[in-house]
């Protein structure tokens, strides 16, 4: 079976700044694979790549056998690749409810019989039952990240991206979110997870890479690769001969 | 997981059951209003509807037209041309305009949405200009200076003077009671939620498969279909066109921002009072002459910095009253006693 997501020679520059410089990587169907790398490593920069809210210079992005490099994220979002924003995008003057009935409604391949219905048992799952009808803009940090999850899942992914969701939790907050995660990755939807809190990372994903300056440097089980001597010096900050 | 029993609820049945005695006692008006208040009334239904569709593509869509005098103009031009011409009866060439204009935005909206923000702001009132130039352009209907509308015409609305007045009274309510309901249903509507959706962050939207480029589509082209027949209306109204009066943006565009802003932008309501608010200023002052437009300045300075939300807007958050709230509210079933949290977003008070 093909991979989910192959991205191919996928290659982007802010003027004199090379943010990816042709990274190829593929995702297998139900993996969850942690990506890592130093501030302005090009990871943000990637995803939006994959979701379709930036358009590569060169290379191509496929996702379950079709090549997507052109399509608009609406259409993206329809195949699968559904993204949770690094800082959270509510819909601040819509309910919690409707915030997932957006993605419901407009973010589905086919049409759900009976959206309202999976949107109620998607925020039990996230532990938003009881906010459903909060403004949005009124949560709180932790709520708002479970939101872009739910949010996310309301359009049924089989491909989920998460832009560091574990990022100014506290610590119990953050155990909470990635056993959430984790929950969402026992279902079947692979995961793609940039985060810099490692510890929170490496309890939930199988494969991890290493981004460098728009370079993948590191690619493989989590351990090896947090043992690797270049990911330490430029990731970890410690001398590669030390 | 034991799956939740629900119910979804929308609310809104005080505020249809106000509107509908309004519309009613509206309706029965040419039964005991004077021949004036009759003209006067369909002048603010006219504007109502003016109003709240410049609301559903500013307020609602972030499509801030100021160009909408080019469907106005075209919708009196149609009305024109239509009864002169092809000999189709007034009334029946109020909703044949809407079709055109409806038809005419397509392309129009084509050109227009390569722009953004104030540039399709001004790109807007550009094309309006464009409109008129070709209006004045037409010698059958009196070039530059514009025509009158045929003694036969006006009396094929109705054979008395009486019968007219009446017909063009209620044909007024009725485009102000439809655009109002057409709004109200696209706003409830799944594509309303998309609307609203894209008015918080556009961005979010179009990553959660909301065809951002296509609703705002849409919209326009209900806007332009609603504006042309309040268009063919108002010459209807006054029985002269011509291309300064038809694509006026003074008229047509400024005055309606004014009502929509005094109002409440982005509010159902809004368009409706500010259009009463600003038809009541005109009786009280327009003896004043230029001071007229300088009070109305000073009140729309007023209600920016004392009620940015508007009339409306200020009421509305105090009393947490709406006529149509737009939003859906999740209420659980079998929970002990437990309210279903608190009030959500824009029209989702209890």
């Amino acid at each position: 079976m093909p991979p989910l997501l192959q991205i191919g020679g996928l290659s982007k520059r802010f003027g004199a700044v090379v943010v990816a410089d042709a990274i190829s990587l593929d995702v297998p169907a139900g993996q969850a694979l942690g990506i890592i790398g130093p501030n302005g490593a090009g990871k943000t920069t990637l995803f939006a790549m994959i979701a379709g809210a930036v358009a590569p210079d060169a290379g191509r992005v496929v996702f379950d056998g079709a090549d997507i490099t052109a399509l608009p994220p609406e259409r993206r979002c329809r195949l699968g690749v559904a993204r949770s924003f690094q800082i959270p995008r509510p819909f601040g003057g819509l309910s919690v409810f409707e915030n997932l009935m957006v993605a419901a409604e407009f973010g589905r391949a086919e049409k759900s019989a009976n959206p309202a219905r999976d949107c109620v048992d998607i925020l039990d799952q996230c532990g938003l039952a009881d906010l459903a009808n909060r403004r949005a803009g009124a949560l709180t940090l932790l709520q708002r990240k479970r939101l872009e999850l739910a949010r996310a899942l309301a359009s049924k992914p089989k491909l989920l991206l998460l832009d560091e969701v574990a990022g100014g939790l506290t610590e119990d907050e953050c155990v909470a979110l990635v056993a959430l995660v984790k929950s969402i990755h026992a279902t079947g939807v692979a995961i793609v997870w940039i985060e810099h809190i490692v510890h929170a990372l490496l309890s939930a994903v199988e494969r991890l890479v290493a981004l460098h300056a728009g370079s993948i440097i590191a690619d493989g089980i989590p351990r090896d690769v947090i043992a690797d001597a270049r990911v330490a010096e430029i990731y970890m900050g410690i001398p590669a001969d030390a | 997981m034991i799956a939740r029993g629900f119910h979804i609820e929308r609310g809104g049945r005080a505020g249809a059951a106000w509107a509908l005695a309004a519309a009613v006692a509206l309706a029965a008006a040419p039964a005991y209003a004077s021949s004036a208040t009759l003209g006067l009334l369909a002048q603010v239904f006219a504007y109502i509807a003016l109003a709240s569709l410049w609301n559903l593509l500013a307020g609602f869509s972030g499509l801030v037209s100021v160009g909408q005098q080019a469907y106005v103009g075209l919708g009196g031009y149609c009305l024109f041309a239509l009864t002169m011409f092809a000999g189709v009866p007034p009334l029946l060439a109020i909703p044949l305009a809407g079709v055109v204009g409806a038809a005419l935005s397509i392309p129009v909206a084509a050109l227009l949405f390569r722009l953004r923000g104030a540039y399709f702001a001004i790109g807007s009132w550009v094309m309006a200009e464009v409109f008129r130039l070709l209006a004045s352009q037409i010698s059958a209907l009196g070039g530059g200076s514009g025509a009158s509308l045929p003694i036969r015409v006006v009396a094929a609305v109705a054979a008395s003077r009486q019968a007219r007045e009446f017909a063009i009274y209620w044909a007024s309510l009725a485009l102000a009671l439809l655009v109002i309901g057409l709004i109200v249903w696209l706003l409830r509507s799944r594509w309303g939620l998309a609307l609203r959706a894209i008015h918080f962050d556009e961005a979010a939207a179009s990553a959660n498969g909301v065809d951002v480029r296509r609703v705002k589509f849409v919209v326009y082209g209900l806007a332009a279909f609603g504006t042309s027949m309040a268009g063919a209306l108002i010459f209807l109204q006054k029985l002269r066109i011509s291309p300064d009066a038809a694509f006026s943006v003074n008229d047509w565009t400024a005055y309606v921002i004014f009502m929509t802003v005094i109002g409440g932008v982005g509010r159902i309501e809004g368009p409706v009072v500010g259009a009463i608010v600003f038809f009541a200023l005109r009786l009280t002052l327009s003896d004043l002459g230029s001071l007229y437009l300088l009070m109305l300045g000073v009140v729309a300075i007023a209600a920016m910095l004392k009620a940015p939300k508007g009339l409306w807007g200020a009421f509305a958050e105090k009393t947490g009253f709406e006529f149509a709230p737009l939003g859906q509210r999740v209420v659980y079933d079998n929970q002990t006693g437990k309210p279903a949290a608190a009030a959500g977003g824009q029209g989702d008070k209890p």
